[in-house]
C-alpha cells in the first residue's frame, strides 16, 4: 500500500486578503507612524525658521527650508556659559565612547573566554556575582565610585569616565561573550590545547578570529549605551569632557531669550545621529549575531 | 615513538566515577583500539591520556615520563577528534602549521613539514582552502594531518571515522592502517565500531562501564571472548547465545541446549571444569553454524537477510532464534525446515551467573 501524504496547497490561501491580515497591517502601520511621527516633527521643525514655527502648524512641511539652525546647533548655540555649539560635546562623546567600547570588549571577551573554556575554580560563583552586578541599579554605586575615582585621582577626567563605563559594562559584556563561546564546540578548544596553545595564544589565534558577529553586537550595544548615557557623564566626566547628551540638555535648558525650537530639534537629531547610523550600518550584523545564539540565557 | 602506561587510573567527572582503577600498557608502535558501547568511558579515558580531563588518582606515563598532571601541550601527543575540530578561520596550511607555530618551529622547517604531511595525505592542492570549503573526508584528512605534522610520540584518535559515510570510512580506515605501518607510531584509537577495531588494531581492549573486560590480539578476542558481553559486542551478526546446562558426568563435557546435547569433548576450558548441572550459556558465532541436509539439528527458517556475498539465515531452533551466516547460493524460504550442524570446536561457553568464559 502506498501512503499518500497530502498537504493543502498554499497557493489558494496566499492571494486572499483576510480581515485578520488587514487588521495586522493597520496595526503595524499605526505602530510605525507612532514611532516615526516624532522624528518627522523634529526634522521639519529643525528645517523651519522661527517665524514659521510660531504659526503652530507643527505637521506642515517647511515653506522656506533652511539648514541655519543645524549650523547654529553645531557651532554657535550656547551650552551654558560658552556659546560654541555642541560640536565639542560630539568630540567628547567620541573620545569617551571609543576607548570605553574597545576596552570593554577586550576585557569582556577575555572574561567570557576564561569562563566558557577554562574550568577555573570558583568560576560559577564569580559568574553569579557578576550577574548580580548587572541587576543592581547603578545609582547605588555612584557615590562609592565618586570616592574611588577621587582617590585614584581620575575623578572628572577622561580616564575616570572611561573607567566607570568599562566597569559598568563588564557584567553584560562578559555574559554576551561567555554565552557565545559556550556555543562553540569544546573540541575546537581541546584541539588548540593539544596543539600547544596556552591561554592567550589560543584566545588570540583560535577564539578571537571566530568572534566577529558577537564583537559587532557588543560594539553596537556598548557604543549606543555609552553615547546615550547622561548620568555617568554628568557626574564623572568633568567640565571639559562633558558628553553630547549633557550639552544637549544644557542647550535646551538655557532660558535666555526666545526658545529656539528649530535649533533644539537640530541639536537633538545631531546627538541621536551616531546610534542611528550605527544601527542602519550594522543592523544586519546585529540581527545575525543575535540569531546565531549570541544572546541567550 | 613511545610506550604509554596507565596505572590504577580513576577519573571522576561531576561526582560520578567514569573510570575506576584501570591499568593498561600500550607498547611502542602498537595500534591499540579501545572498543566499547557509548557511555563506557572510552572517550573519557582518551581525554585523560591527553590531559584534557583531570585524573582523580593513578598515574600516566608517556615514553617513560610521568605526565599525570602535565598540560596537554607538554605530553607530546597528537589528537584527532570526532568532529574534526579544525580551526574554521584558518586555511588548511594554517591548521596544519598552528601547532608548529605555537612551538616556535622555524619557518623553513614548518614549510617542509607541512609539505611532507600534505603529500602523505593527498592534501597538496587544498592547502589554501578553508575547512568550510572541504568535504567530510578531506576535513578528516586535515585533522589527521594536524596530528601527524607535529611528529608527536603518541597519536590519540577519538572516533575519527564515525562522522563519515560508509564508503569513505572504509577508505580512510585503510589509509590509517597504511599510515600506521609507514610511521610505526604508537596509536590509541577509540571506537564503538567493531569492524574498525578488528581491521585496524594490533591489540583490542574491550571496555564496559569504565573497566577493560578483555584485551588481546583481534583474532584472539574474537575467537575466545572472555565474557558474554565481549562475545556479543564483537562480530556482526552478533554471536548466538543459548541458555543451557552443563553435562559433566562421566568423561566428556557436553552441554544441553534447546533440548539437544552438544558434545564438547574438544573444548579447551579456561578454568576449572563446570559442575554437572551448572547453568551455562553457549555462544555460537553465526559462521560456525552450517546448514546441510544430513545435519544433526533441525529447525525452521524464520527470516533471511541477503547481503549479496552471503546471507544470514535466522533459524527458529525450538524456540531459540539462531542466526547462521551461509555462503550457500541456494535460496531459503520462510518456514522451510532446515538441518544444521554446530562446529563444537569453536563455540564459547560462559557461566550463566557471572557471564565469564568457562
Amino acid at each position: 500500500m502506498i501512503l499518500r501524504l497530502s498537504t493543502p496547497t498554499p497557493a489558494a490561501r496566499r492571494r486572499r486578503l483576510s480581515p485578520a491580515r488587514v487588521g495586522l497591517y493597520a496595526f503595524l502601520a499605526t505602530a510605525a507612524a507612532f514611532f516615526l511621527l516624532p522624528l518627522y516633527i523634529m526634522l521639519v521643525t529643525s528645517l523651519k525658521p522661527l517665524d514659521e514655527i510660531r504659526l503652530g502648524n507643527i505637521f506642515a512641511l517647511p515653506q522656506a527650508a533652511t539648514f541655519e539652525s543645524w549650523r547654529a546647533a553645531w557651532s554657535t548655540v550656547c551650552t551654558g556659559v560658552s556659546c560654541e555649539g555642541i560640536h565639542g560635546g560630539f568630540v567628547n562623546s567620541l573620545l569617551i565612547a571609543l576607548p570605553s567600547t574597545a576596552i570593554a570588549i577586550a576585557l569582556g571577551a577575555l572574561n567570557g573566554y576564561a569562563l566558557a573554556f577554562w574550568r577555573v575554580r570558583g568560576a560559577q560563583l564569580l559568574f553569579a556575582l557578576l550577574m548580580l552586578g548587572a541587576f543592581v541599579p547603578l545609582q547605588v554605586m555612584i557615590y562609592p565610585l565618586v570616592r574611588v575615582t577621587a582617590m585614584l585621582h581620575v575623578f572628572g577626567t577622561l580616564t575616570g569616565i572611561v573607567l566607570v563605563h568599562v566597569i559598568f559594562s563588564m557584567p553584560v559584556m562578559t555574559l554576551l561573550f561567555r554565552n557565545y563561546y559556550a556555543a562553540l564546540p569544546q573540541e575546537l578548544f581541546n584541539a588548540a590545547r593539544v596543539d600547544g596553545g596556552r591561554f592567550l595564544r589560543t584566545f588570540l589565534h583560535v577564539v578571537l578570529p571566530m568572534s566577529g558577529p558577537i564583537i559587532v553586537v557588543a560594539s553596537i550595544m556598548q557604543v549606543t549605551g555609552v553615547w546615550n548615557d547622561y548620568l555617568l557623564g554628568l557626574v564623572f566626566a568633568g567640565r571639559d569632557q562633558l558628553p553630547m547628551t549633557v550639552q544637549l540638555n544644557n542647550v535646551i535648558n538655557t532660558t535666555t531669550g526666545a526658545r529656539l525650537y528649530n535649533v533644539n530639534m537640530a541639536a537633538t537629531i545631531l546627538t541621536a545621529l551616531v546610534p542611528l547610523v550605527l544601527y542602519f550600518a550594522a543592523g544586519r550584523w546585529f540581527v545575525r549575531g543575535i540569531a546565531t545564539g549570541a544572546i541567550k540565557g | 615513538m613511545a610506550a604509554v602506561t596507565l596505572r590504577n587510573l580513576s577519573i571522576t567527572l561531576g561526582g560520578s566515577t567514569i573510570i575506576e582503577d584501570l591499568s593498561l600498557e600500550v607498547a611502542s608502535g602498537e595500534f591499540l583500539v579501545l572498543l566499547g558501547p557509548s557511555g563506557c568511558g572510552k572517550s573519557t579515558l582518551l581525554n585523560g591520556i591527553a590531559g584534557l580531563c583531570d585524573v582523580t588518582s593513578g598515574a600516566i606515563t608517556i615514553g617513560g615520563t610521568d605526565v599525570t598532571g602535565a598540560d596537554p601541550a607538554d605530553r607530546n601527543i597528537g589528537m584527532v577528534f570526532q568532529s574534526y575540530a579544525l580551526y574554521p578561520t584558518m586555511t588548511v596550511a594554517g591548521n596544519l602549521s598552528f601547532g608548529l607555530r605555537v612551538r616556535g618551529v622555524g619557518r623553513d622547517e614548518i614549510a617542509a613539514r607541512v609539505r611532507r604531511t600534505a603529500e602523505l595525505l593527498h592534501l597538496e592542492t587544498l592547502l589554501e582552502r578553508k575547512p568550510a570549503e572541504l568535504s567530510g573526508g578531506q576535513r578528516q584528512r586535515v585533522a589527521i594531518g594536524r596530528a601527524l605534522v607535529r611528529e608527536a610520540q603518541v597519536f590519540l584518535l577519538d572516533e575519527p571515522l564515525s562522522n563519515l559515510d560508509a564508503g569513505l570510512r572504509a577508505e580512510l580506515r585503510r589509509e590509517l592502517k597504511l599510515l600506521h605501518r609507514r610511521l610505526g607510531a604508537t596509536m590509541i584509537h577509540v571506537t564503538h565500531d567493531q569492524i574498525e577495531a578488528m581491521t585496524l588494531a594490533t591489540r583490542i581492549a574491550v571496555m564496559r562501564d569504565g573497566r577493560i573486560l578483555q584485551q588481546g590480539a583481534p583474532e584472539e578476542v574474537y575467537a575466545r571472548p572472555a565474557t558474554q558481553f565481549v562475545a556479543k559486542f564483537l562480530g556482526s551478526p552478533a554471536t548466538n547465545v543459548l541458555p543451557g546446562v552443563a553435562h559433566a558426568e562421566g568423561g566428556a563435557l557436553a552441554v544441553d541446549a534447546a533440548g539437544c546435547r552438544l558434545d564438547l569433548a574438544d573444548y579447551s576450558l579456561s578454568g576449572p571444569r563446570p559442575a554437572h548441572g551448572q547453568p551455562v550459556v553457549l555462544g555460537v558465532r553465526p559462521e560456525h553454524i552450517r546448514i546441510g541436509d544430513r545435519a544433526r539439528f533441525d529447525g525452521r527458517v524464520s527470516l533471511v537477510e541477503r547481503m549479496g556475498n552471503a546471507q544470514v539465515v535466522w533459524i527458529d531452533w525450538r524456540g531459540n532464534l539462531v542466526s547462521c551466516l551461509s555462503q550457500d547460493a541456494r535460496e531459503f524460504k520462510p518456514d522451510e525446515p532446515v538441518h544444521f550442524d554446530i562446529d563444537a570446536t569453536r563455540v564459547s561457553l560462559f557461566d550463566a551467573a557471572s557471564e565469564r568464559r568457562l
